[in-house]
């Protein structure tokens, strides 16, 4: 098969290319530029990190004898996944950027050139696996990644392919050594790639400015403190708050809502985020449908814990309910259900109950 | 490999690569004052008359440099610098639309951080500049003209500028002239003295030296304020321990590269206009950019620049990149990610045609198979460029 392998510059990509490279594939290496582009002259706009991470990339193309370039994807990049990030939270949402990116960019914009161009299959270095069509869960359950994967539908699927979802990091990094890649002892990345400093909420307030408003407490509905924007919270929030009134008994408070048009976020006690049921939009399903109502798992943030649900659909949204009162779901975040270690579908969260 | 890129980098003539290989070993600090520096100097200097001679200019006007981008800012900084030290007004850039990033940043950066300004001279849809754009642009203010700076022929496109007529405008004003030369030493007739410019730039990798060896012809008596501070080894204007091996090596290739240069001109024309009608054939929607082939001496004889409307370049040079054909999406310095060519921009043309845009250009190297591999992978390969061109847009 021709495959383009998308190499981020980091090991897990590194290594899935080599993978690639010795299933007997003709792999192409490609870096994604996600920065926006200086416009007619060079001033230096594209962070060191990317430029860095760019040229990490190359020399594990170079080691892997496979060519290499750089795709300039940071027009749609911008659009669809770093104005969207903006647009929740200003929308008093908590979205997962990887999430978008994977569902717009990596396995839409991307492979819709890729296939373009002649190739077969687009590969990345996520932690999943594709077993019998069906996307699985990854052998390395900390490094599991079909939560950001489970926007994927079986088209897109179908022209996917994840080589390390079945090893274990570990034995990743003794691989890319064995390659020789320099990158086998790089640090994972963790932050939000486009927040280099990880600061989100200033990041967000450079964005969206200033918008103070009340934190408001939900049993009393006395005013509590005050915020300088409502993007700044997420829902289950518990550090931060700068509150000024003490709750009675001294109990911690938590963000239970967030209501951007009034500039309010509502707090109070850690029962009040127990949630029994949530409605979630756009259901996308990895592969056949499933015969509804659909028994199973949910899983509602990266890296979270599942929980027993019975999910339906009405009126073209998901509707899932929870025997064991999952605590603190945001809305904007992923509801991703499980058929054992096997994706069934995705929602995006809209509300809860 | 099909090597179709010549204008970035050209392969060294083997007389030249002999010549080198033969002093690589060999020590000698030129400016050493016993036996081993008195032969290297020997040979910077012989290897110096040898390239003035090829060039038209005289040996006391050919400083070496690491190569173009270092001539091109010594160029443009030094003389800005020394025309301002002799009267402060001066501080006015008068640069075509069309320079390489080594002029246009060495510009840009003077108007950042020194108090220049630069004044743009617009070029027409061909990338050609009139003398009369350069005289109004002088008219704005003649007092206050530091410079002029116009390249010689365009590194993308090949159009070739009336160098002779605009030194002689500048001039008329007493404004000395800059022009970048990297693309048109070896390829057509260049003669430093006849063209009446002020300074030079040159490098050897184009024309068959190595890398990291070029010249800056500057004029007798051309003021230019020195950048890179030293031992002051080439006339105070430009320091550092002279690469004896390489200057053996560009001298060669510079004259080689000239003798040659009427025949092998003659021969990469025909070849180029062969390569042009087939692509015609090939892709009839093809545009090509720069002057018309048939007016001979407006172009470079190995330069052919098309656009592909419905493609993006980089997408056609990686598909003719897996069938073994190396060209470029214009000038190669931005960091591998492709960016609408100011050239293209400047010649009126919109994003879309730059951005869709790819140059071959020939050399000695450059055989009719050359141009049949070409042929018998352009077409599939446009067709797949459009049928992925709008998935990043």
């Amino acid at each position: 098969m021709k495959v383009l392998a998308a190499m981020s510059g980091g090991v897990d990509s590194a290594v899935a290319a080599a993978r690639a490279v010795a299933a007997g594939h003709d792999v192409t290496g490609v870096h994604l530029a996600l920065s926006p582009s200086p416009a007619s002259y060079r001033e230096g706009a594209r962070g060191c990190c990317s430029l860095e991470d760019s040229r990490d990339a190359r020399r594990a193309a170079d080691m892997l004898d496979i060519p290499f370039y750089v795709w300039d994807v940071a027009e749609r990049f911008g659009r669809d996944v770093v104005d969207d990030f903006v647009a929740e939270y200003a929308a008093g949402r908590t979205p997962n950027p990887c999430v978008r990116c994977n569902e717009r960019i990596k396995f839409s914009a991307v492979l819709d050139r890729a296939v373009g161009l002649g190739f077969d299959a687009v590969c990345t270095g996520h932690y999943a696996r594709i077993v019998d069509g069906r996307l699985t869960r990854a052998v390395d359950p900390a490094k599991d990644q079909s939560y950001v994967l489970a926007v994927l539908r079986p088209e897109q699927l179908g022209r996917a392919m994840f080589p390390v979802g079945d090893s274990r990091k570990s034995d990743v990094r003794v691989e890319a050594e064995r390659w020789g890649l320099g990158v086998a002892a790089k640090p994972d990345s963790h932050d939000i790639c486009f927040i280099p400093h990880g600061d989100t909420r200033s990041w967000l307030q450079e964005r969206l400015g200033e918008q103070p408003g009340d934190i408001v407490d939900a049993e009393t509905g006395a005013v509590v403190g005050a915020h300088s924007g409502t993007y700044a919270f997420t829902v289950g929030q518990r550090r931060g708050l700068g509150l000024s009134v003490p709750a009675p008994g001294g109990r911690p408070r938590y963000v239970l809502d967030i209501s951007p048009v009034a500039r309010t976020v509502t707090v109070g006690n850690v029962e009040d985020l127990d949630v029994a049921e949530l409605v979630a939009d756009t259901p996308t399903w990895c592969g056949p449908q499933p015969s509804l109502p659909f028994t199973g798992h949910a899983q509602l943030r990266a890296h979270g814990e599942v929980h027993d649900c019975v999910a339906d659909v009405v009126d073209e949204a998901l509707l899932v309910t929870f025997a064991d009162r999952p605590r603190g779901v945001a809305p904007g975040q992923t509801v991703v259900l499980y058929d054992g270690d096997a994706v069934v579908g995705s929602a995006t969260i809209r509300s809860t109950s | 490999m099909v090597y179709l890129d010549h204008a970035a980098t050209t392969p060294m003539l083997p007389q030249a690569a002999e010549a080198m290989t033969a002093l690589l070993a060999q020590p000698g600090n030129a400016s050493s004052l016993h036996a081993a520096g008195r032969r290297a100097r020997r040979i910077v200097e012989e290897s110096r008359e040898t390239i003035a001679a090829a060039i038209g200019a005289r040996p006391s006007e050919v400083v070496f440099t690491s190569g173009g981008t270092e001539s091109d800012n010594l160029a443009i900084k030094g003389l800005l610098w020394a025309r301002r030290q002799s009267d402060s007004r001066r501080a006015r850039l008068l640069l075509s639309a069309v320079e390489h990033h080594a002029v246009l940043d060495s510009a840009l950066w003077l108007t950042e951080h020194d108090g220049a300004a630069i004044t743009w001279l617009p070029v027409d849809g061909a990338g050609r500049l009139t003398p009369d754009v350069l005289r109004a642009a002088i008219e704005e203010n003649p007092d206050d003209v530091a410079l002029v700076s116009v390249m010689w022929a365009n590194n993308e496109v090949g159009t070739v500028q009336p160098i002779e007529d605009l030194a002689a405008v500048a001039h008329s004003y007493g404004v000395p002239m800059h022009t970048d030369a990297v693309q048109a030493v070896g390829q057509i007739a260049v003669d430093f003295a006849a063209s009446g410019v002020d300074a030079m730039t040159v490098t050897g990798h184009k024309f068959g030296g190595p890398l990291g060896a070029g010249v800056l012809l500057l004029g007798r008596d051309v003021d230019c304020t020195p950048v890179l501070h030293g031992g002051g080894q080439e006339r105070d204007v430009r320091s550092g321990t002279l690469d004896v091996a390489a200057i053996a090596g560009l001298a060669v290739a510079a004259e080689v590269a000239v003798k040659e240069q009427p025949v092998r001109a003659d021969r990469l024309r025909a070849l180029r206009d062969d390569l042009v009608a087939r692509m015609r054939a090939e892709v009839p929607d093809a545009l090509l950019n720069g002057v018309p082939v048939d007016d001979a001496g407006a172009r470079l004889p190995g330069n052919a620049h098309f656009s592909f409307p419905g493609c993006e370049g980089d997408a056609l040079l990686m598909l003719l990149d897996a069938r073994g054909i190396e060209c470029s999406t214009g000038s190669a310095c931005s960091a591998g990610v492709a960016r609408p060519s100011h050239v293209l921009l400047a010649m009126g043309h919109d994003e879309e045609r730059a951005r869709g845009s790819l140059r071959f250009t020939l050399g000695h190297t450059s055989t009719k198979d050359d141009v049949d591999a070409l042929m018998s992978a352009i077409a599939p390969a446009v067709e797949r460029a459009r049928s992925a061109a709008t998935a990043l847009r």
